[in-house]
C-alpha cells in the first residue's frame, strides 16, 4: 500500500508538554504537517537525532524537555503526516515494540518501575489522533461499523451491531473478536521451564506439549502480576499471552527473575490475535485450514496455517463457549478477519466488540484483571485456587500464599444475582445483615439468563451460595442473592 | 429525525409541551451511543425535578447514565410500560419509551432549549 517513503523534512522537535495534554494540543501538531507518533520516558536504546526506519517509514527522535511529574528525560518521535498512517494504522503494533525491544537489549536487567518508558502511541484517521495505541485492524474496525471506545489505552471496538445481539451470536453460532491488544510473550531454553515455574503458579515442567494453561504471574506479596495463559511449544520453548495493558510489566517481571537466562522475548509486534468463539466457530475456520480443528482438544493449540497464513490455533478462549484463538502475523490479520467472515456467514457470525467479550466472560466467570484480579488480591481470594500448584516447589508469591492458607483466607470471590430491581455494578457496596461487607467486581445483565449478575467480594465467612444480600445502588439497598458460578456453562 | 415541536437539551433529553404538561424523553442520538438499554430508573409521580438536575437514570450493558430534566416541575405521570421493556427506548425513544410526564413549573425555560436543527447539528457535531 505505501511505497518507498518520501524524505522526511524534520522541523523543530515537538514540546513534551505538547504532546502530554494529547488530543487538543495535538491537532494544532497536525497542522504543522509534523506530527508526533509517540514519546518515550527514561531509558532506551535510541539515538538522539537520528533518522531510524520502522515499518518502511521514516521517523525520528529528538529529546523533550523534562514535564513537569516526570523527571525522567524523554524522548519525541515524529514524521511526516503522510508517513503517519502508515505505522499508526498498519504497523502501530510493531512501532510500539521495535521501541520495547530496542530498550530491552540495554536493559536485560530488572529496572526500577520508575525508569520505565511508558510509550505514547498516537494514531487517528483522517486526521484524527486519538493518542491510544490501535490493532493492524483499526482501520477495518472504523470503516466497518465498529464503535470504537478507549480500553485500558487501546483504540478498540466496543460493539458492531449490538452488545446483546453478538453476545447470543457467540451463544448460538458463532462471533469474531480482534484481540490483537492482547500481548505475547516467548520464553526459550533449557531452563525455560523452570524459569516459568518459578514466575508463574500453575505446573509447567508438568505440562504437556501442544497444550494451554490458565496461570498466574504473582507478586512475592501473593498478589496478581497478571493473569496468563502459557503454551508449551516444545520441551524448552513457551509461548505466554498476557493481557493488552500488563504486557510490558508482566515482561519485565519475567526479566527481573529470569537468574535461569533463560531467553525471553517480548514479541507483541510478530502477532495479532483473532477469537473465534461459539458453536460454530469449528466450522467456520475448518473452511480456511487444513488443520484437523476437531482433533485439538479443549486448552490444546498445533500450529498451522490459515488461508494460507501460519497460525498458531488454539482451542481457547474467553467466553464460555466452544472456540479457538488464532496468533497469525500482523500483516494477514485483515485479510483473515475477512475471510473469517465469509467463512462464517452461513452460520450467521458476526464481528463483535469488548463489550459482548465482557458480558460472554461474566456468565462464564472468567476473571478480569482490574475487577476480579490485581495486584491486592491473591488466586486463593479470587477463588482460583486451582491454578496454583503448591506441590510443585518455590515460585514467586508462594510463601504469602502458605500463610493465607494457614492463617485462612479473608475475603473470597463469589456470585450474585439481583432479585430487586436494578444493576450492581463494579464498585458498588454489598451489604451483609445491614453492614458493609464487600464490593462489586463486576456486574451487569445477563443476556442469556435473561437476569442481572455480578461478582463481588465477601468476608469469607459470608461468601455461601444462597444467602441474601443487598447491594447500594444510588443511595438504596437493593436485594440481591449469592449464587453458585459459572452463571453459565455449555452443554458438552 | 428529531420531531420538530420538541425541544432538546445538549445532554441529550427532549420535551414536548402540550398546555402546561411538558413530555419528556431522551433522544434518539442518546439511544444510539448508550446501546442496548437494559434498565431505567424513574422518580415517583409527585416528585418535583429541577432544571438541569439529575432525576432518573438509564442503564445500558455497559453503563449508567444520569437523565437531566429538562424544565423544571413535578413529576405527573410515569411511563410504567418502560420497567418491564426497556429495550422500548432503542426502538421508539422519540415515542412510546417517553420517560415522564412534567407539570411545568417555570415554563419560560423553554426558551433556554434547543430547537430540532440545532440539536441536530450538535448531535451530529458530537458524533464526529
Amino acid at each position: 500500500m505505501f511505497n518507498a517513503p518520501p524524505e522526511i523534512r524534520v522541523s523543530d522537535w515537538l514540546k513534551f508538554d505538547q504532546v502530554d495534554r494529547q488530543t487538543e494540543q495535538l491537532l494544532q501538531v497536525f497542522q504543522k504537517s509534523e506530527i508526533v507518533i509517540g514519546m518515550l520516558r527514561g531509558r532506551h536504546g535510541l539515538v538522539l537525532n537520528q533518522k531510524i526506519q520502522v515499518a518502511g517509514a521514516l521517523i525520528k527522535a529528538t529529546r523533550c524537555r523534562r514535564p513537569e511529574q516526570d523527571q525522567a528525560p524523554g524522548v519525541v518521535l515524529s514524521a511526516k503526516a503522510g508517513q503517519f498512517r502508515k505505522f499508526a494504522l498498519h504497523d502501530g503494533v510493531h512501532l510500539y515494540n521495535y521501541f520495547t525491544s530496542r530498550r530491552r537489549k540495554a536493559t536485560q536487567q530488572a529496572l526500577p518501575i520508575d525508569t520505565l518508558p511508558p510509550l505514547l502511541l498516537v494514531c487517528g484517521l483522517m486526521g484524527q489522533p486519538t493518542g491510544l495505541r490501535c490493532t493492524p485492524l483499526n482501520e477495518i474496525h472504523r470503516t466497518s461499523g465498529g464503535r470504537m471506545v478507549e480500553f485500558g489505552g487501546w483504540d478498540m471496538p466496543v460493539q458492531y451491531s449490538g452488545i446483546i445481539e453478538e453476545h447470543n451470536t457467540v451463544r448460538r453460532a458463532a462471533g469474531l473478536f480482534d484481540v490483537s491488544h492482547m500481548g505475547e510473550i516467548e520464553i526459550r531454553g533449557p531452563e525455560a521451564a523452570r524459569l516459568l515455574d518459578y514466575v508463574t503458579t500453575n505446573a509447567v515442567q508438568k505440562q504437556q506439549l501442544g497444550t494451554a494453561r490458565y496461570s498466574a504471574l504473582l507478586y512475592e506479596h501473593g498478589g496478581f502480576v497478571d493473569d496468563i495463559l502459557v503454551h508449551r511449544v516444545t520441551e524448552s520453548e513457551f509461548f505466554l499471552c498476557v493481557n493488552a495493558s500488563n504486557q510490558e510489566k508482566d515482561f519485565r517481571r519475567i526479566c527481573a527473575l529470569n537468574r535461569w537466562k533463560a531467553e525471553v522475548e517480548f514479541a507483541s509486534d510478530r502477532y495479532a490475535q483473532l477469537a473465534i468463539q461459539g458453536p460454530r466457530a469449528l466450522a467456520t475456520l475448518q473452511d480456511l485450514t487444513r488443520v484437523d480443528l476437531a482433533g485439538i482438544q479443549y486448552y490444546h493449540f498445533l500450529d498451522g496455517a490459515v488461508d494460507g497464513a501460519p497460525a498458531r490455533i488454539a482451542r481457547t478462549g474467553y467466553t464460555g463457549e466452544d472456540g479457538f484463538e488464532i496468533y497469525i502475523p500482523p500483516a494477514d490479520s485483515g485479510r483473515l478477519w475477512n475471510r473469517i467472515l465469509e467463512a462464517g456467514r452461513k452460520f450467521g457470525i458476526k464481528p463483535c466488540g469488548l463489550g459482548a467479550r465482557n458480558t460472554l466472560r461474566l456468565e462464564a466467570k472468567m476473571a478480569l484483571y482490574g475487577h476480579e484480579i490485581g495486584a491486592s488480591i491473591t488466586p486463593l481470594e479470587a477463588d482460583l485456587g486451582w491454578i496454583v500448584k503448591m506441590d510443585k516447589g518455590e515460585f514467586a508469591g508462594r510463601r504469602a500464599l502458605e500463610k493465607q492458607l494457614q492463617a485462612g483466607v479473608r475475603r473470597k470471590l463469589i456470585g450474585f444475582e439481583m432479585r430487586g430491581r436494578g444493576i450492581g455494578r463494579e464498585g458498588y457496596e454489598v451489604f451483609v445483615e445491614g453492614q458493609a461487607a464487600g464490593w462489586v467486581t463486576s456486574g451487569g445483565p445477563s443476556p442469556t439468563l435473561n437476569r442481572n449478575i455480578g461478582l463481588c467480594y465477601l468476608p469469607a465467612d459470608r461468601a455461601a451460595v444462597g444467602r441474601p444480600i443487598q447491594i447500594l445502588i444510588r443511595g438504596q439497598l437493593v436485594d440481591a442473592e449469592t449464587v453458585a458460578t459459572p452463571f453459565y456453562k455449555r452443554a458438552k | 429525525m428529531y420531531p420538530e415541536n420538541y425541544r432538546y437539551t445538549k445532554e441529550h433529553e427532549w420535551v414536548n409541551v402540550e398546555g402546561d404538561t411538558g413530555t419528556v424523553g431522551i433522544t434518539f442520538h442518546a439511544q444510539e451511543e448508550l446501546g442496548d438499554i437494559v434498565y431505567i430508573d424513574l422518580p415517583k409521580v409527585g416528585t418535583h425535578i429541577e432544571l438541569g438536575k439529575t432525576f432518573g437514570s438509564v442503564e445500558s450493558v455497559k453503563a449508567v447514565s444520569d437523565i437531566y430534566a429538562p424544565v423544571s416541575g413535578e413529576v405527573a405521570e410515569v411511563n410504567e410500560s418502560l420497567a418491564d421493556a426497556p429495550e422500548m427506548l432503542n426502538r421508539d425513544p422519540h415515542g412510546a419509551a417517553w420517560l415522564v410526564k412534567i407539570k411545568l413549573s417555570a415554563p419560560e425555560e423553554l426558551s433556554q432549549l434547543l430547537s430540532a436543527a440545532d440539536y441536530q447539528a450538535y448531535a451530529g457535531e458530537e458524533k464526529g
